[in-house]
């Protein structure tokens, strides 16, 4: 397997103006450490020649980067108008109720992160559920047991 | 009765088109091939001929746009493909991606010649994995099968931020930066990514080229309603309606059949009354239920006060108490505000607090006034329309349904507890995105 470095330097062929890697850098970046630790961010910046601070300022405009620790697993329920209108905020109660924990925060164990996200964009098929950024459509509350489930066994 | 019609999407029932020889059957690749023994500036001006106007929402004409791209400036022209969809309400890029990649990239290909382009970025949003992967496989056979001529296309993957499906803050993201807006001008034609000229069009808009070379423009043209909204719109359905999912229809059929033709729509579930329907993404004015017979066309949404935009319309039935759902559209915008211009980065957060009071019932009578003062203070006065896109509509919600908003001032909400909206948790409140972990770092 290669190094985050050099995946990095190959990415940065594919733009006139390597910068342009730094989105694509981050990603893998926090792939490899499960989130964008200080480390991940000194690895990244030394390997796309900018600054640790810079790669943090662009990182933190994002909402796909985490910059804090999250669990091994990602529930994501969309509660945007679409989703909303048909109950979204009934399968969130589910995954809070089935996982112990409330929306933004991790189970004890470290398995699992709950959060809500805006518009995933499958709004014809609500609610929309990102499970480990596989969209779940449409999911109801009474799906939400089983989808746990079948996170925890690790299928 | 409306029936759909296919320019863009694969027929229902047709086999999937993601693998490239089954996508050449269907007759793929010959308007690239046809295209390519014309002219540049001749495919530039069936484009123009056609009609075709931005489907990502602010409906520029299509082919005005490739032509003011500066020429002979010594830099490369880079075409740009905005596939950042996230206008609430919105999925029909994504669906596009998913079923028919290669379409898409023979639009790439086609537009990449007619403006003389050897470098096409397809920004796509980050959420979107299993269309990226689609596209990927389908980028791969097309280069495998040599029908790359010599254009470098490259997939580009967002983040997370609503803010850049705008064009400038999509060509900063893909710079390496914050996906701010920038400054206009200079326009992306003369000075956009890495300051070359730039075209930047959305996936529906540049999937629809294909069609237009194979019928040619005139014929293209007669689709739909000539001459300002020639052509289809693939119409995302969705919110409290029977059939949710995408619709590719000539423009021209009418919302009511849309909503309620058991083919498509097929109506309201659970017996419940239409209330209001958003005709083009959470950003553009409401409807009521008494103007569902207007035309899905450009002319006919300007006449009854809102716009097409993205095409995704959301159906609300008579459950959803409209200062939630205004709270709720001001949340979202207020999370995707960039924060660069002023009016927008304060405005919308004031929006969401006064649209609280109103909900918590602890406003007074100025606040309705304030509400709509806030709204005039932010349209048209930022950089980009994000801030327009939460005070249009939550100005619409007022303006319409007057008499909801005053009864909240008098004695509370009136659904009681029972608006389909009820207790709905935004994310605002992780616009620092980091879920509070207990997990040792």
């Amino acid at each position: 397997m290669s190094t985050l470095y050099e995946e990095i330097q190959e990415i940065r062929k594919l733009y006139p103006v390597s910068r342009s890697a730094t989105l694509p850098a981050l990603r893998l970046a926090q792939e490899r450490h499960g989130w964008l630790s200080p480390e991940a961010f000194r690895e990244v910046a030394d390997a796309l020649d900018e600054t640790p601070a810079y790669c943090m300022a662009v990182a933190s405009f994002y909402d796909m980067y985490h910059l804090k620790p999250v669990g091994k697993h990602l529930v994501e329920v969309c509660t945007n108008i679409s989703c909303a209108l048909v109950g979204a905020q009934q399968v969130l109660e589910a995954f809070e109720s089935k996982l112990g924990v409330r929306a933004g925060e991790t189970t004890e164990d470290g398995e699992v992160t709950l959060r809500t996200v805006e518009c995933a964009g499958g709004c014809g098929w609500a609610t929309v559920v990102a499970v480990d950024h596989r969209y779940r459509e449409p999911v109801r509350a009474q799906d939400v047991p089983a989808i746990v489930e079948e996170l925890l066994r690790g299928e | 009765m409306a029936s759909e019609q296919f320019v863009v999407l694969a027929p229902e029932g047709h086999k999937p088109l993601t693998r490239l020889a089954d996508y050449r059957e269907a007759g793929g690749f010959e308007s690239l091939a046809k295209a390519r023994q014309m002219e540049p500036a001749q495919v530039v001006q069936e484009i123009l001929d056609s009609g075709l106007r931005g489907r990502g929402g602010a409906f520029f004409p299509t082919g005005r746009k490739a032509s003011f791209l500066a020429k002979g400036t010594g830099k490369p022209t880079y075409l740009v493909v905005n596939a950042d969809e996230s206008e609430p309400g919105t999925f029909k890029d994504r669906e596009i991606m998913f079923t028919v990649p290669h379409r898409l990239i023979e639009g790439c290909l086609i537009t990449a010649h007619a403006i003389e382009c050897e470098r096409v970025f397809i920004y796509i949003r980050g959420e979107y994995l299993a269309e990226f992967e689609v596209l990927r496989e389908a980028l791969e056979e097309v280069h495998a099968a040599k029908l790359l001529g010599g254009v470098t296309i490259v997939l580009h993957r967002g983040a997370g931020a609503y803010i850049c499906g705008e064009e400038t803050a999509l060509l900063e993201s893909l710079e390496g930066k914050r996906g701010q807006p920038r400054t206009k001008p200079p326009f992306p034609a003369v000075a956009g990514l890495y300051a070359s000229p730039s075209l930047i069009n959305n996936v529906e808009t540049i999937t629809t080229v294909p069609k237009i070379i194979e019928l040619g423009a005139k014929e293209y043209a007669k689709i739909g309603v000539p001459p300002d909204s020639s052509g289809t719109r693939v119409f995302s359905l969705s919110g409290n309606v029977v059939n949710g999912g995408n619709y590719e229809l000539p423009m021209g059929v009418t919302l009511r059949e849309l909503i309620y033709d058991p083919e498509l729509g097929g109506g309201i579930p659970n017996g419940r009354r239409l209330k209001a329907v958003i005709p083009g993404g959470s950003s553009v004015p409401v409807l009521t239920a008494d103007q569902v017979d207007v035309s899905l066309d450009a002319t006919s949404m300007a006449e009854a006060g809102s716009m097409l935009g993205s095409g995704a319309i959301i159906v609300i039935d008579d459950r959803c108490c409209m200062v939630q759902l205004g709270l709720r559209v001001a949340q979202f915008y207020m999370h995707e505000s960039c924060g660069k211009c002023t009016p927008c980065r304060e405005g919308t957060r004031w929006m969401v607090q006064i649209l609280d009071a109103i909900e918590e019932g602890t406003a007074s009578q100025g606040d309705l006034d304030l509400l709509l003062d806030v709204c005039d203070r932010i349209l048209g006065k930022c950089l980009c329309p994000l801030g327009d896109a939460a005070a249009m509509p939550v100005a619409s919600y007022v303006d319409k349904f007057r008499a909801e908003f005053q009864d909240h001032l008098d004695s509370g909400c009136p659904m009681h507890g029972e608006s389909s909206l009820e207790d709905v948790l935004a994310p605002v409140d992780q616009h620092t995105h980091d879920p509070v972990a207990r997990v040792p770092a």
